[in-house]
C-alpha cells in the first residue's frame, strides 16, 4: 500500500495524515546535535584528560563533517532520486557553522583565554589558523544569507554566493592539514578524497549538460 | 618510626574515590566492569610497588597530575598515535625478559639483564614537571635513580661526547610499528654531560608502582627540562658515540624538532607558540577544567637553576 497519490501529471503528492517526510528533519537534527552532546557530556564526566584539546578537535572534526555532507545533498538527491532530501540541505549547512563556531570559540574563549592580542598573533603567525579564521567569516556569511528573505531578495546572486562553500570547505581541510603532525595525515587526507569526488561528480554534471 | 606515607600516594587517591562515584552515579560502574577493561584504579592498586624508597628533597611541591591521568594520556608511538591508544594497547609491549644492550665507546659493553641493570642503585621518588612539546604539562612522581650511576658503571672513554638511546623493536606485538610513522626503533641522545647531569633520571616507577607499559615500561628515561619525547621509553639499547646521534622525531620533521629540544618559551614550534602551557593535574577535571587558565612556561622547565650552565654560549634559537 502506498501512502502518497499520484497526480495526473505523474507528481507525487503527500498524503495529509502519516508523512515520513515531518518525522525525517527532527530525526536528522537530534542525530547531528549528538557529537555535541556527547563532547559535553565527556567533559562533565571527566573523560578527557584534556578537555579543551579534546573539544577543539570533536567540534573541528565534525565541522568538516557537517560540511561535506551537506555537500553530498545534492548527489544523493540525483543518485537515489530523493527529492525530499533537499530539505535537510540549510540545517545541515547550519550545523556545519554551529561545529565550527564552537570550534572558534572553544579556540578563543579556552585556549587562549580571551587574550585577543595573543590570538590576532596566532592568526598571523600560524598559516593553518588564518585559512581556518578565512574559512569561517565565509561560513558566516553563508550563514546569515541561509534564510528565505536572504534568497528571495539575492535572486541569482544568491547560488552564486553560496558556491563558494567548495572554497571554503578546501580550506578547512587544508586547516587540519596543515595542523596535524606527520603522522596524522590519514583523516584530513581521506576527507580530501571525499571532497574530490563531490568535485568530479560535479563536474561531470554540469558537462553533460 | 611509623611507615611514611608519600603525598604523592594521597591526593591521586582521592581523585580516584570521586571517579569512582561519578561513575557509579552515572551507572557505568557494572558496564566498565563488565567489559573487562583495566580501570586505571584497578591498575595502580593491582600493579606491584617498591620498597625502600627514599624522597628526594628537591621535588617540586605543586599539585600532581593523578595516576588517571598520566597512564591514560600518553605519547608512546608503538603503542598507537591517539593519546588513549598505549593504556589501552598496553599489553603488546612484552616486558619479560628484558635486557639492555650496552655498547660503543666504553669498556664494559655487553648485553645485561634488567636485574643486573637495577640491583646495585637504590630507588628515590622524585617530582618533576614534565612539559610536552604539544604545550602540555603534567606533575609526575617518578622512581628511578640517576642516569649518572648507570652510565659510569660501563665506563664510558674519553671518546663517549653523546649517548643514544633505542627503543624496543617489535612489529609483531606494537600495533604502531606495523605503520612507518617514525623511523623504527625510536632513538634518541644526549650530550654526555646532559645525560651525567644529576636531574636526568632512568625511571623504572611512577606513584610508587612499577613502570605501566604505557609509561615506557620497565626502564625509560626522563629529563625534565626537556620537552618529553627526548625521554625516551622502554629502553633496550644504550650507546656511547663520538657524534651527535640521529633521533627520531628530528628525522621525522628536522625544522620542528631539534636534538636538543630544551624546554624554552622564546622559541616557538614552528606551529604553535611555547610561550604558554596547559597543566593537567588533580585539579584540573569536568568543567573546571575547560576555564583553567594557561601559564607560563619556564626557560629550561623551571630547571634553570641548575642546567643552564651546560648551554652557555650557545644560541638556543639555532640548537633548539
Amino acid at each position: 500500500m502506498s501512502f502518497r497519490a499520484v497526480s495526473a501529471k505523474g507528481v507525487t503528492i503527500p498524503q495529509p495524515g502519516f508523512n515520513k517526510g515531518k518525522l525525517l528533519k527532527p530525526a536528522v537534527f537530534i542525530v547531528c546535535l549528538l557529537p555535541f552532546v556527547m563532547a559535553v557530556a565527556g567533559v562533565a564526566t571527566s573523560r578527557f584528560v584534556d578537555p579543551v584539546e579534546s573539544l577543539l578537535h570533536i567540534t573541528g572534526e565534525w565541522g568538516l563533517r557537517m560540511l561535506l555532507i551537506t555537500l553530498c545533498v545534492t548527489p544523493i538527491q540525483f543518485i537515489f532520486k530523493w527529492a525530499a532530501v533537499a530539505k535537510l540541505r540549510r540545517m545541515l549547512g547550519l550545523f556545519a557553522f554551529f561545529y565550527t563556531t564552537v570550534h572558534l570559540a572553544t579556540w578563543l574563549v579556552l585556549d587562549q583565554g580571551l587574550n585577543l592580542r595573543d590570538a590576532f598573533e596566532s592568526i598571523i603567525d600560524n598559516k593553518y589558523i588564518t585559512v581556518g579564521i578565512i574559512s569561517w567569516i565565509g561560513l558566516f556569511v553563508l550563514a546569515v544569507t541561509s534564510n528565505r528573505f536572504s534568497v528571495r531578495k539575492l535572486g541569482r546572486r544568491w547560488k552564486s554566493l553560496h558556491s563558494w562553500v567548495y572554497v571554503l570547505v578546501l580550506l578547512g581541510i587544508v586547516h587540519f592539514i596543515w595542523q596535524v603532525k606527520a603522522s596524522e595525515i590519514v583523516e584530513p587526507s581521506v576527507y580530501l578524497g571525499f571532497f574530490a569526488v563531490l568535485l568530479i561528480w560535479r563536474f561531470v554534471r554540469m558537462v553533460k549538460r | 618510626m611509623a611507615t611514611k606515607i608519600k603525598s604523592s600516594e594521597i591526593t591521586p587517591e582521592n581523585v580516584f574515590r570521586q571517579r569512582r562515584l561519578l561513575l557509579q552515579a552515572a551507572g557505568l560502574g557494572l558496564g566498565a566492569a563488565g567489559t573487562g577493561i583495566m580501570m586505571p584504579e584497578r591498575l595502580h592498586a593491582a600493579t606491584p610497588g617498591f620498597e625502600n624508597v627514599s624522597e628526594w628533597a628537591a621535588s617540586t611541591d605543586e599539585t600532581q597530575s593523578s595516576f588517571e591521568q598520566a597512564t591514560t594520556y600518553n605519547n608512546f608511538y608503538e603503542l598507537g598515535t591517539d593519546k588513549g591508544d598505549p593504556a589501552k594497547n598496553a599489553k603488546a609491549l612484552v616486558t619479560e625478559p628484558w635486557t639492555v644492550e650496552v655498547g660503543g665507546e666504553c669498556e664494559k659493553g655487553g648485553k645485561y639483564a634488567l636485574e643486573d641493570i637495577l640491583k646495585p642503585h637504590a630507588l628515590e621518588e622524585r617530582v618533576y614537571r614534565l612539559r610536552c612539546v604539544e604545550a602540555w604539562s603534567m606533575v609526575i612522581p617518578w622512581v628511578g635513580f640517576p642516569l649518572a650511576d648507570l652510565l659510569k658503571r660501563f665506563e664510558p672513554n674519553s671518546k663517549a661526547k653523546y649517548v643514544q638511546f633505542e627503543t624496543i623493536l617489535d612489529p609483531e606485538n606494537l600495533p604502531g610499528q606495523k605503520f612507518p610513522i617514525l623511523q623504527w626503533p625510536y632513538a634518541e641522545g644526549l650530550r654526555i654531560d646532559e645525560a651525567m647531569h644529576p636531574l636526568t633520571l632512568m625511571a623504572v616507577g611512577l606513584y610508587g608502582k612499577e613502570l605501566p607499559a604505557q609509561n615506557g615500561a620497565p626502564l625509560r628515561l626522563v629529563v625534565p627540562w626537556k620537552y618529553g619525547f627526548k625521554s625516551i621509553k622502554s629502553i633496550v639499547s644504550i650507546n656511547f658515540v663520538e657524534e651527535e646521534p640521529a633521533t627520531s622525531w628530528n628525522k621525522s620533521a628536522p625544522r620542528e624538532y631539534g636534538f636538543y629540544s630544551n624546554v624554552n618559551p622564546q622559541v616557538s614550534h614552528p606551529r604553535w607558540s611555547q610561550a604558554k602551557e596547559r597543566r593537567l593535574d588533580a585539579d584540573s577535571s569536568g568543567f573546571s577544567a575547560l576555564f583553567s587558565e594557561k601559564r607560563d612556561t619556564e626557560m629550561f622547565n623551571g630547571y634553570a637553576d641548575e642546567v643552564a650552565s651546560l648551554y652557555a654560549g650557545m644560541d638556543l634559537k639555532k640548537s633548539f
